[in-house]
């Protein structure tokens, strides 16, 4: 398959917030490839399974807050935080997938935005542990290797690496025999399961993955922004990741990238110039859909392809 | 607690159920004929609400405010819908990803043109008479959306079981092809249907907003409620948004008197377990 | 395959990146660059938006010149997100190079940029956010704050119900969040230290849908209950209050922001009589605040309240540390240390000190909802002076104690 234009590409793009040199942008990309890394994970229910979740930012929130509860209220080193956080979220995974894959279609919706807000109610709720409306504050980031990575280029590098090391988990799960049949019980469930393939199982298995890559991104999340809030686990952030991934593209690789760099860009730096950025962002949703409604990534390959149809 | 406080949380969760009715039922019509989750609803709620707002301000009535509230919304979900969604068929995802970015849209603009004060609307005096009883008073104005909700429940009950503009939709929905054939012109009848959808949600939101108030943020809050109540009650059934509007009056109200630690989760708790175990809600059809 | 055309656009992606917008350091005799951060979209935008109109009045009073220097000031929404914040104060910071901070809005999203304004020594005013602790028990040196903590205006509240109305049982009712759970907790504390009992709290959801339920829930047998909301909440509530037959009949203590005059103006008869304690009235009898509020009225069409006051004050604190430092605002140690030392005699709300933990020690205005010329106002009846975050209490043994909390301090007195 042909790898090189595309990573060319994406060498380039991740590059180019450290040739800009302005600290700025380079937070602003790491706060992109966080939110990619977040899409991604979405990506992999909605997009190759046909899931669509209104609840993701569970594993997101609820890594994020065992960081910053395990770092900073009861004195655990970074490496075993990180390990208890991804292991407790994914155990959540477990749980949810199995409770929300009950259904499809629209009550897994449902399901999976009720298990949601009721975390974020449990987060609000319960502030002696949470610190309800005040969060908790003060997470340190790690030093790894002896790099401290408050210092925004080494932290930067740090989230390049994790998305690089989740973009190619990703190509080897969607090349998989299980992202094969994730894509099967999408598309065929019925003829999957008389092929004696579990349906269920491959759904719940593709759940918990993706449970686990949003614990990674929530964890990314915290460490860069020191802070924790229930917002992180409630409806806004499950439906902005959604967004996310459907504007940039279903079920492609690169598609979350995008999608995240929309948004992202439009929070941080349009509404800078803009003082009514989300209706801006809104019109931008709205084109894509009339436009290109199967996302930017494939849109684009699409006229990039009538191009080179074209010009020969 | 005395008798009289039952009574009065009796009718506060039928007002409350009422009310969620009046929200959810543009958004159970247009799910269940057109199988469009229209995630604008919220936007146009408070829309609504916010055209009636005006209209009041202009001293031209309360009934004048909603009927203005509801054509506008009709007006606007009509352009929607047959220059957005009719092109998108049955791609769910598109539909998301569209009806969320009209919601922002809707709700910046309600920003800009009202601005972001949080402001009530009057019901007339007539409507809002107090009813006294063993020294408590209930509001006379949740009395009659109470009424209100069983008039409009019974009105689409006939629109679409009794009347040929209704058995033409369901033809439509069940089978397009076939319907088609018969001389049904499914795309104006799809256009009429979300209209319909959309008159209601700003129709309820001109009726709500004596009692929710008008202010930014109304949308991202009643959204959740219409999910609920409709997937609750079941998709594609008016009856089922119609029992599960009250259910979940009942379930909040009596909910969070008896159980205050868990008023953020009342709702979904339940919805969860009966979800688990009849995934087509209470009185869904099962799909194959 | 590589083909010549991606290696163009590639290069011609890296091109663009380098030519992206810098700011270049800026001379001393510049402008001082003020970074305003506020709330434009979403459920905060009405406090944004008087939060903006506040310091616009401000700076137009002074020909947008503070101690003989211009002001550049720049606006950053937040939307109300805590991980906006972050990165609007750090753009504010890092990239428009700016000298102080004034805001944010909410209280979680000033605990969410504390530690990076620590880390970056920027002086911030904070015209809005109330969280106790940024001036208790987690202090950061770099932080005044012209607004006082959530329980400052609730307990002379919690005073006056208790030794003037002689009210003796009160039940509470207020927004479930960490604000809320702060000014219920004063008011509770010194209303039961001063012979009073709190005999029921109740804590409705920040987005509530209805209050119907709660209302029904409130013991009749009380002499008064407290009210504390804030936002679109308070006019929700008192409306409600009123359709069940309570105004009126129950008196209401509420907080300063259940009637503050940005939404005291939508309301109606329902909210007369609500006493309530605040750091401002738009009705106080000095010639400096009658004419900013005509000042305000005759640019706004609105009477200034919370956040518009909250702004302005926090300009004037600004601009008596700039002339205190002879307009050097970059030595930023010496422009930090004047603004802690802020002692202005005479503002809108009064006198305005700025004590040791960088929270001002103010009046508080008892004040009562009455209709004067037509409208709705907060009149006021009684006033408090130069009262600081720890009342009457040792600050010692108050900051001893946790912080104030839906369970502290904790309600022994309840039906």
């Amino acid at each position: 398959m042909n790898q090189g234009g595309p990573l060319l590409v994406l060498a380039l793009c991740l590059l180019a917030p450290l040739a800009a040199g302005e600290i700025f942008y380079i937070n602003v990309a790491s706060q992109i490839l966080i939110a990619a890394v977040f899409a991604a994970s979405l990506n992999i229910l909605v997009g190759y399974g046909g899931l669509v979740s209104l609840g993701h930012a569970s594993f997101f929130g609820l890594a994020a807050y065992a960081i910053a509860l395990l770092t900073t209220r009861w004195g655990y080193g970074h490496f075993a935080a990180i390990l208890i956080a991804l292991l407790f979220a994914t155990l959540v995974a477990c749980v949810f997938g199995a409770v929300s894959l009950r259904a499809t279609g629209i009550p897994f919706l449902m399901i999976t935005l009720a298990l949601g807000q009721t975390l974020w109610g449990v987060a609000y709720r319960w502030a002696d542990l949470t610190g309800g409306d005040n969060g908790i504050t003060d997470v340190r980031r790690p030093v790894v290797l002896g790099i401290d990575l408050i210092e925004p280029t080494a932290f930067y590098l740090a989230m390049v690496g994790v998305l690089l090391a989740t973009m190619a988990f990703l190509n080897v799960f969607v090349n998989s025999g299980l992202g094969m049949s994730l894509e099967g019980a999408r598309d065929q469930p019925r003829r999957m399961r008389m092929l004696g393939h579990g349906v269920r199982m491959v759904q719940w298995l593709a759940f918990v993955i993706s449970g686990f890559l949003a614990a990674v991104s929530g964890i990314c999340f915290v460490y860069y922004h020191s802070y924790i809030h229930p917002h992180s686990l409630g409806l806004a952030t499950s439906a902005e990741a959604l967004l996310m991934v459907i504007a940039g593209g279903v079920a492609t690789l690169a598609g979350p990238l995008v999608g995240a760099a929309i948004v992202v860009v439009f929070k941080m730096v349009v509404s800078a110039y803009v003082t009514r950025w989300v209706m801006l962002l809104g019109i931008v949703f709205v084109l894509i859909v009339i436009f290109i409604p199967e996302g930017v990534v494939p849109g684009l390959l699409r006229v990039a392809r009538r191009f080179r149809v074209g010009a020969k | 607690m005395s008798l009289a406080f039952w009574l009065v949380q009796t009718l506060n969760a039928l007002a409350l159920g009422g009310l969620l009715f009046l929200l959810s039922a543009g958004f159970s019509l247009i799910f269940g004929l057109m199988r469009i989750a229209n995630l604008t609803h919220g936007a146009y709620f408070m829309l609504g609400a916010y055209v009636g707002l005006s209209v009041l301000d202009a001293s031209w009535g309360f009934f004048a405010a909603v009927l203005l509230g509801s054509l506008a919304i009709a007006v606007f979900g009509a352009a929607v819908q047959r220059f957005i969604l009719a092109r998108l068929g049955d791609r769910v995802l598109a539909q998301v990803l569209v009806t969320l970015g009209l919601s922002f849209i809707i709700a910046d603009l309600c920003l800009m043109l009202w601005t972001g004060d949080p402001m009530q609307l009057a019901a007339p005096a007539v409507l809002s008479r107090p009813i006294e009883f063993y020294g408590y008073v209930f509001p006379g104005y949740r009395v009659f959306v109470v009424a209100v909700s069983l008039l409009v429940a019974v009105l689409l009950w006939f629109l679409i079981e009794r009347t040929r503009l209704g058995a033409m939709v369901r033809a439509a929905v069940d089978d397009m092809e076939m319907a088609r054939g018969m001389g049904i012109r499914a795309p104006r009848l799809f256009t009429i249907v979300f209209c319909l959808g959309c008159a209601l949600a700003g129709m309820g939101g001109v009726l709500g907003g004596p009692i929710l108030s008008v202010y930014p943020g109304l949308d991202a809050e009643m959204l959740p409620l219409a999910l609920v109540v409709v997937i609750l009650g079941g998709i594609g059934s008016l009856l089922g948004a119609f029992i599960g509007s009250f259910v979940t009056g009942f379930i909040y109200t009596f909910g969070q008197a008896l159980l205050p630690d868990f008023a953020y989760v009342i709702l979904f708790l339940p919805m969860i377990i009966i979800l688990m175990f009849r995934p087509e809600g209470l009185f869904g059809e099962k799909s194959g | 395959m590589i083909t010549r055309r991606t290696v163009t656009i590639c290069l011609a992606a890296t091109a663009g990146a380098t030519v992206l917008p810098r700011r270049n350091a800026v001379s001393q005799s510049g402008p001082i660059r003020i970074g305003f951060l506020t709330v434009a979209s979403g459920a905060l935008a009405a406090g944004g938006r008087q939060l903006d109109e506040g310091i616009k009045l401000f700076l137009k009073e002074r020909n947008n010149t503070i101690a003989g220097r211009p002001v550049e000031i720049i606006f950053a929404d937040t939307a109300g997100q805590p991980a906006n914040t972050r990165t609007k104060t750090q753009e504010l910071v890092e990239r428009n190079k700016v000298h102080v901070i004034l805001g944010p809005l909410a209280a979680f999203e000033a605990l969410a940029i504390n530690d990076y304004i620590q880390q970056n020594e920027t002086p911030i005013v904070s015209d809005s956010a109330a969280a106790e602790d940024l001036t208790q028990r987690k202090l950061n040196p770099w932080f005044i704050r012209v607004v006082p903590t959530s329980a400052q205006t609730t307990h002379p509240t919690a005073h006056y119900a208790a030794t003037v109305l002689k009210h003796r049982r009160i039940a509470t009712i207020a927004d479930d969040f960490a604000f809320g759970h702060e000014h219920t907790a004063g008011f509770q504390r010194v209303f039961e230290d001063n012979g009073g009992k709190i005999v029921q709290k109740l804590w409705p959801p920040l987005n509530v849908a209805d209050y119907g339920s709660y209302i029904a829930q409130i013991k009749r047998d009380v002499d008064a209950i407290y009210a504390g909301f804030a936002g679109a909440n308070g006019l929700r509530f008192l409306k409600q209050y009123g359709e069940y037959g309570l105004a009126g009949r129950l008196p209401v203590y509420g907080q300063m922001t259940t009637v503050d005059e940005g939404i005291l103006k939508n309301m109606d008869n329902y909210a007369l009589g609500v006493i309530s304690g605040g750091w401002y009235s738009a009705a106080i009898d000095t010639p400096t605040n009658k004419k900013f509020v005509e000042s305000v009225r005759r640019d706004y069409n609105a009477d200034p309240g919370y956040y518009t006051t909250g702004a302005y004050l926090g300009g004037m604190a600004v601009e008596a540390a700039a002339k205190a430092v002879n307009g050097n605002v970059e030595d930023k140690k010496a422009f930090m240390a004047a603004l802690r030392k802020t002692n202005i005699a005479d503002t809108p709300a009064g006198p305005l000190k700025i004590d040791e933990y960088g929270n001002p020690i103010f009046n508080v205005y008892i004040r009562k909802v009455e209709r004067k010329d037509g409208r709705l106002v907060n009149s006021v009846i009684h006033t408090y002076p130069n009262v600081s975050q720890f009342w009457s209490y040792d600050p010692k043994a108050f900051l001893a104690n946790p912080v104030y909390s839906r369970d502290f301090p904790p309600a022994k007195n309840l039906e």
